[in-house]
């Protein structure tokens, strides 16, 4: 009973495109996964699957619950923030504390305060007052003030600048995460998150195409970077990905062997969002 | 069911009071206010043109000299008027009610899928029977309560100015408000609530279930359903299939399921018994006379069509997945 979650077969269709093809996963306490993917590629659907806000086909099990028959027990022990424009804008910061405290049996109200101190967010401030960057940061101190064992967050950080982006992730390690939860979180800016997942989970066209931990990953994907004169070679081994940089060519293998590819050039571990296009390519075409 | 316990209930009824407040609080009071205005505006204009033109009603006492004369039946009626000034301004203020209640329904259920802050709320462990009944309660007794508690304090203010301005002209303030009735009609408004409850169930109920499963313009769709069935049974006579008249559609469906949110709406459909002029016009607001609508079918049919129309908004606030 470690699995958070276990999908098995998950399968969604809208009128005559299918958003979910069959997926299956399985994700256990104590992650942060990276759920990465084009627009359209499905990732909303998954979380909306998880989170019983949306019909599906096949088997899904979260913390032990169908999410779809048992949703309001589930969402006890899960939080979720979609993107920034969900909170309803009449709401004032006292008034959004005052309720979640009294429906939420999980939340702390002391820690909830302690997180708002340290923000520019006064109790008589309503949410159509806020700075896009401030709605954030009064959602994130109600979510992490609950003490739940899944949060979703989907596309947290669309649209806030970098300083708030950086402070917004860094909030969630120091004052957060911990081993009994876990975190999935879906966005566009992979840059920002690689550092802190332990798993990744690419989703193309409903499908996840990968699905390993950072570690294996790193076993797994290799760049090197190759002179003029060794290309043909680095070429012949049939790299996933490759680009040209100072007249050097960067190539990309997926479980290629280390030490043939030492001989090309100098070896790196490929950032995620490389990985990311690497796999994606063709997507728009 | 933990989740429906009384405490969380008071908070979601709480939230859409702070969400409502302008509906809810602040249009009744201001509709009293106005009210009020015009009221002492009208009689400070009436006593300055009197004063122009040299009419002194009643200063040399002959006021107090009629009222004198009068015998017990005109004093009665005396103070029948009194009561009518308090149910009028309660009247305004429960138009101004139906209104609030009919536009608050219809977005209950609809606003926060529109910008998305539903979202936010099934985040929560909150039901969604929990959240339509909280609506359902924030409608048929959060509303009327809160206007009837500011209709009361604007009919007694009403009262008072009535009473003050006949003072001047030399009647004795106390003698007139004992002639009025106003805890009789605070006791009938009170009292009137559960009726309204009832009554309003089938136009919440259906208010609700278009703004939990339209996609878009639910007023459009709650207005223009009914009536476009309205037009074509009327149009090919369909109601002469069960030997009624078209009229029976348009009232029994399209006006008791568009437009019972209105207060009062029990009252013409239970006054077929009561003959006018009896000495007592307001009995029809007397509670022995607004409950003999609980042997209704009309009231009954119309809480199951209300109870079943909230169901189905439940089940649509749970499946409707377009946020």
């Amino acid at each position: 009973m470690s699995a958070v979650i276990t999908a098995t077969g998950l399968s969604k269709r809208y009128k005559n495109t299918a958003a979910l093809d069959n997926v299956s996963f399985s994700i256990p306490s104590g992650r942060i996964v990276g759920l990465i993917g084009p627009n359209g590629a499905g990732k909303t659907t998954v979380l909306k699957a998880i989170l019983g806000l949306t019909p599906f086909q096949g088997e899904l099990n979260v913390l032990g619950l169908n999410p779809c028959t048992h949703r309001d027990e589930l969402m006890e022990n899960v939080c979720f923030i979609a993107d920034v424009a969900v909170l309803p804008r009449w709401l004032r910061v006292r008034d959004a504390v005052d309720f979640v405290a009294h429906v939420h049996p999980r939340f702390d109200r002391a820690k909830c305060e302690a997180f708002l101190k340290r923000t520019k967010l006064t109790p008589n401030q309503r949410v159509k007052q806020m700075s896009k960057g401030m709605i954030v940061q009064l959602h994130l101190a109600l979510v992490m003030a609950i003490d739940a064992r899944l949060l979703v967050l989907d596309e947290p950080t669309l649209g806030l600048d970098i300083l708030y982006r950086k402070q917004f992730y860094q909030n969630l390690l120091e004052d957060y995460f911990d081993e009994d939860k876990t975190i999935i979180v879906t966005t566009h800016q992979v840059e920002e998150v690689e550092h802190i997942l332990t798993d990744l989970m690419f989703i193309r066209d409903g499908k996840i195409v990968l699905d390993a931990d950072m570690d294996a990953i790193g076993e797994r994907f290799i760049e090197v970077l190759v002179n003029a004169d060794r290309a043909a070679a680095a070429r012949a081994m049939r790299p996933l990905d490759e680009r040209q940089v100072f007249g050097k060519s960067i190539f990309l293998f997926d479980g290629a062997d280390r030490a043939v590819l030492e001989g090309l050039g100098e070896t790196r571990r490929p950032s995620v969002s490389d990985l990311f296009v690497a796999t994606m390519k063709g997507t728009y075409a | 069911m933990k989740t429906l316990g009384l405490n969380n209930m008071y908070w979601l009824v709480k939230r859409e009071f702070w969400e409502h407040k302008g509906g809810f609080f602040w249009a009744p009071v201001i509709t009293g206010g106005i009210f009020l205005l015009l009221n002492l505006m009208g009689i400070i204009t009436a006593e300055v043109i009197g004063a122009q033109h040299g009419i002194h009603f009643g200063a040399g006492g002959e006021l107090r000299t009629l009222m004198s004369r009068m015998d017990a039946g005109d004093l009665s009626k005396v103070g029948l008027a009194l009561d009518v000034a308090m149910y009028s301004a309660i009247g305004i203020i429960a138009v101004v009610l139906g209104f609030v209640v009919f536009f608050y329904c219809l977005g209950a259920l609809y606003d926060d899928r529109r910008d998305r802050s539903i979202l936010f709320w099934k985040s929560l462990p909150i039901s969604n029977a929990g959240t339509v009944l909280s609506k359902v309660i924030s409608a048929t007794v959060l509303a009327p309560v809160i206007a009837i508690v500011v209709g009361i304090v604007v009919g007694m203010a009403q009262l008072l100015i009535l009473a003050v301005t006949l003072s001047f002209h030399g009647v004795n303030v106390w003698q007139l408000l004992v002639l009025a009735h106003p805890f009789r009609v605070m006791a009938n408004l009170i009292g009137y609530i559960p009726i309204y409850l009832l009554w309003a169930l089938p136009t919440v109920g259906w208010l609700l279930f278009c703004s939990a499963w339209s996609r878009s313009k639910p007023f459009l769709w709650a207005v223009a359903l009914p009536v476009a069935a309205g037009l074509l049974i009327s149009w090919f006579g369909i109601m002469g299939l069960f030997n009624l008249p078209t009229t029976w559609f348009w009232v029994n469906v399209v006006q008791r399921g568009l437009l019972s949110a209105f207060p009062g709406g029990s009252l013409m459909a239970s006054s077929h018994g009561f003959s006018v002029g009896n000495g007592n016009e307001l009995g029809l607001l007397d509670l022995g006379q607004t409950y003999q609508i609980l042997g209704s079918a009309n009231l009954w049919i119309g809480v199951l069509a209300g109870a079943a129309l909230i169901a189905a908004a439940t089940w649509f606030r749970r499946w409707r997945d377009d946020s």
